[in-house]
């Protein structure tokens, strides 16, 4: 529904020009029956529309014919026709659909090896890392038992201490790396590709020592040899310690907020970061997206284009001097020229926002009236009373369904007149009222979610449109965060804006006040007769 | 009233104010504001607002204040050779209602005095 719009006659010309399709074909029409009857607003309004008869649209449908015969089934009138439960839900296709379907197609194979592929170098290593101290203090007693000096006591405690200090390891290692995967980046993450290297390197060196003294000479003390052993476990375990302090710990102090506005509506959230490169500072930024910035609405944003458009169409710009194509003087003529007509836009818009206003609030009062009417005549059954009726007993989904038609014309056509209708499903809606019914919430509390446009994550998911991110940023994006670095976030239909501010130096200063100087004087003025 | 530290205050008015007795109480006729226990900021007749003298604000109509010559805004600064520029509210009250003396004299200043020999030395 990305070219629907109530404003005024505008939208008319528009989305006829642009031959979308849509299965709000039926939606299409009724709107713009509504905007030419503005001044007799009675309650029948819909009778009249009913009496419309709609063709399609003849052009042919983007996704094939088999969506639009299931859309004509459904009727999208569920609000007033519903006594019954029919089960339907809506589906709309449109052109973002389309591509997103596409994209995701070509997306989703191929890059799956890389993912694997660090995954398996990284268990490998630390197969390897775990096992090298047991081989050192086994191998030798393999190879040349008879030639071992015994060691008693100290071995022994050797040994424990090892083997607690490897569970320890393996713990910490499961509790620190073995995590679910949350995100797929699109460079190497420095730091643990470091510490691979670093663990590599280390193990290697500590198997030539041992492989070129140990193995070939034979030593015989092996004491020292479960030392060296216990060695490389202390090592291991303070590697693991260099870990925690650059993976995790280094970013916990917040150092940077960054700003994030939403290209499409201007909505801008701050964060708080500490030293993070750009793509993990990217990542954290697209969490807190999906629970803190409000779901992207298309329908909202269509009409200060064609406002824009309005202006500037009907100034041409004829040659009178000859031939000369000077382009840029033509469009500055052209910009001067439109900036100094006097067009009453402003006016329009100013009215139209303020009838838009008055009929949002008329629609809320009869919502919120019909809800609360509604909700009177359900009624918690206590435990004891349950067996003296049972014929009427309801689960909360059958409550739910019995109560609805009351109140969905009315939703239905508040959810309209603010855009939201594409957000909520009929299933949607009665699974939340089974939901506000279960746990006994007001009526107030189960309309809260339809009054305002809430964050993505309260939507479904198919309606999210932004899964797919890219990063676009002019450095490369493992380095670290800087004070006025910018990066873009983009996504099929809007982007987010990042723009990294460092956090000032703060002084702060002691100041000490005497709990015994807070003292005070009464200032009069006060006039005396002598 | 335009007092430079150091200099006399010279445009200043002599006033003899002879009280009237009403019953139990001599009265002058006049109100007195100011002082420094006070709110020098609050003086509407003052020029310096930080200037904590006393100041007559009313004259009530007919009385002997007003026979004498008194008028609203002036700043009293001495009464019977007594100094009214470094006093509390309540000490000028107690200096101008003595019950011993039937006649007062007053050293006032004006700001209209002030302008008037200003111009008078300008001339």
């Amino acid at each position: 529904m990305d070219t629907e719009s109530t404003y005024s006659g505008y939208s008319y010309y528009s989305s006829h020009s642009k031959k979308s399709h849509r299965q709000g074909s039926l939606l299409f029409f009724r709107e713009r029956t509504r905007e030419r009857h503005k001044s007799p607003r009675n309650k029948d309004g819909r009778g009249s529309e009913k009496s419309v008869t709609i063709q399609p649209p003849t052009g042919e449908p983007l996704l094939g014919n088999d969506s639009t015969r299931t859309e004509e089934v459904q009727d999208d009138n569920w609000g007033e026709t519903t006594t019954a439960i029919t089960g339907t839900s809506e589906h709309s296709i449109s052109q973002e659909d389309i591509a997103r379907i596409s994209k995701d197609m070509e997306d989703s194979v191929g890059l799956d090896c890389k993912r694997y592929l660090g995954l398996t170098v990284a268990s490998f290593l630390g197969l390897l890392v775990f096992l090298t101290p047991i081989a050192f203090i086994l191998l030798p007693p393999i190879l040349w038992r008879d030639e071992l000096e015994p060691c008693g006591t100290i071995c022994e405690g050797l040994f424990i201490s090892m083997a607690f200090k490897l569970l320890i390891l393996l713990i910490g290692t499961w509790a620190l790396f073995f995590r679910k995967r949350r995100a797929d980046m699109p460079r190497v993450f420095v730091f643990r590709a470091l510490l691979l290297v670093l663990i590599f390197l280390f193990v290697v060196s500590y198997w030539l020592f041992y492989g070129v003294r140990i193995l070939d000479s034979r030593d015989r003390n092996y004491q020292g040899i479960v030392q060296y052993a216990v060695s490389l476990v202390d090592a291991l375990l303070f590697i693991h310690y260099l870990a925690i302090v650059l993976l995790e710990l280094r970013q916990l102090q917040p150092m940077f907020t960054l700003q994030v506005v939403r290209s499409t509506d201007g909505e801008s959230r701050f964060y708080s970061l500490g030293h993070l490169s750009i793509q993990r500072a990217a990542l954290v930024v697209l969490e807190n997206y999906y629970k803190d910035f409000t779901i992207y609405n298309p329908n909202l944003l269509t009409a200060s284009k064609f406002r824009a458009a309005k202006h500037m169409a009907g100034l041409k710009v004829y040659n009178v001097d000859g031939p000369s194509n000077n382009a840029t003087g033509q469009s500055r003529a052209m910009i001067a020229a439109a900036a100094r007509r006097r067009d009453s836009s402003h006016n329009e818009l100013y009215y139209e926002e303020a009838e838009h206003e008055r009929r949002v609030k008329k629609r809320k009062a009869r919502l919120v009236v019909a809800v609360e009417e509604a909700f009177i005549h359900i009624q918690r059954l206590q435990a004891e009373e349950q067996q003296k009726a049972p014929g009427e007993v309801m689960d909360p989904r059958e409550a739910a369904q019995a109560i609805f038609p009351s109140m969905a014309r009315a939703l239905q056509k508040y959810l309209r007149i603010t855009r939201q209708q594409n957000y909520h499903s009929m299933e949607s809606i009665l699974q939340h009222l089974a939901f506000c019914i279960t746990n006994g919430m007001t009526p107030k509390a189960f309309l809260e979610r339809y009054l305002s446009a809430g964050p993505t994550l309260q939507y479904d998911k198919d309606r999210w449109l932004s899964t797919q991110w890219r990063l676009v940023s002019d450095e490369a994006v493992t380095n670290g965060l800087r004070d006025g670095i910018v990066f873009v976030l983009k996504c099929l239909d809007f982007s987010l804006v990042v723009n990294v501010k460092k956090i000032p130096f703060i002084i702060l200063s002691e100041e000490f006040i005497d709990p015994k100087s807070h003292k005070f004087v009464l200032r009069l003025q006060s006039e005396t007769s002598v | 009233m335009s007092y430079i530290p150091g200099q006399p205050v010279t445009a200043v008015q002599r006033v003899e104010i002879h009280k009237l007795r009403q019953g139990e109480n001599l009265i002058l006729g006049f109100s007195i504001g100011g002082g420094i226990d006070q709110d020098p900021s609050q003086n509407p007749f003052s020029e310096d607002k930080t200037d904590k003298g006393i100041y007559v604000t009313r004259v009530s109509e007919g009385g002997p204040a007003e026979i004498a010559g008194l008028q609203i805004g002036d700043k009293i600064m001495q009464v019977n050779g007594w100094d009214m520029t470094m006093v509390t509210h309540d000490q000028a009250r107690k200096r101008l209602t003595k019950r011993s003396e039937e006649v007062v004299r007053l050293l006032v200043t004006r700001q209209s005095l002030q302008k008037a020999v200003q111009q008078s030395m300008l001339s």
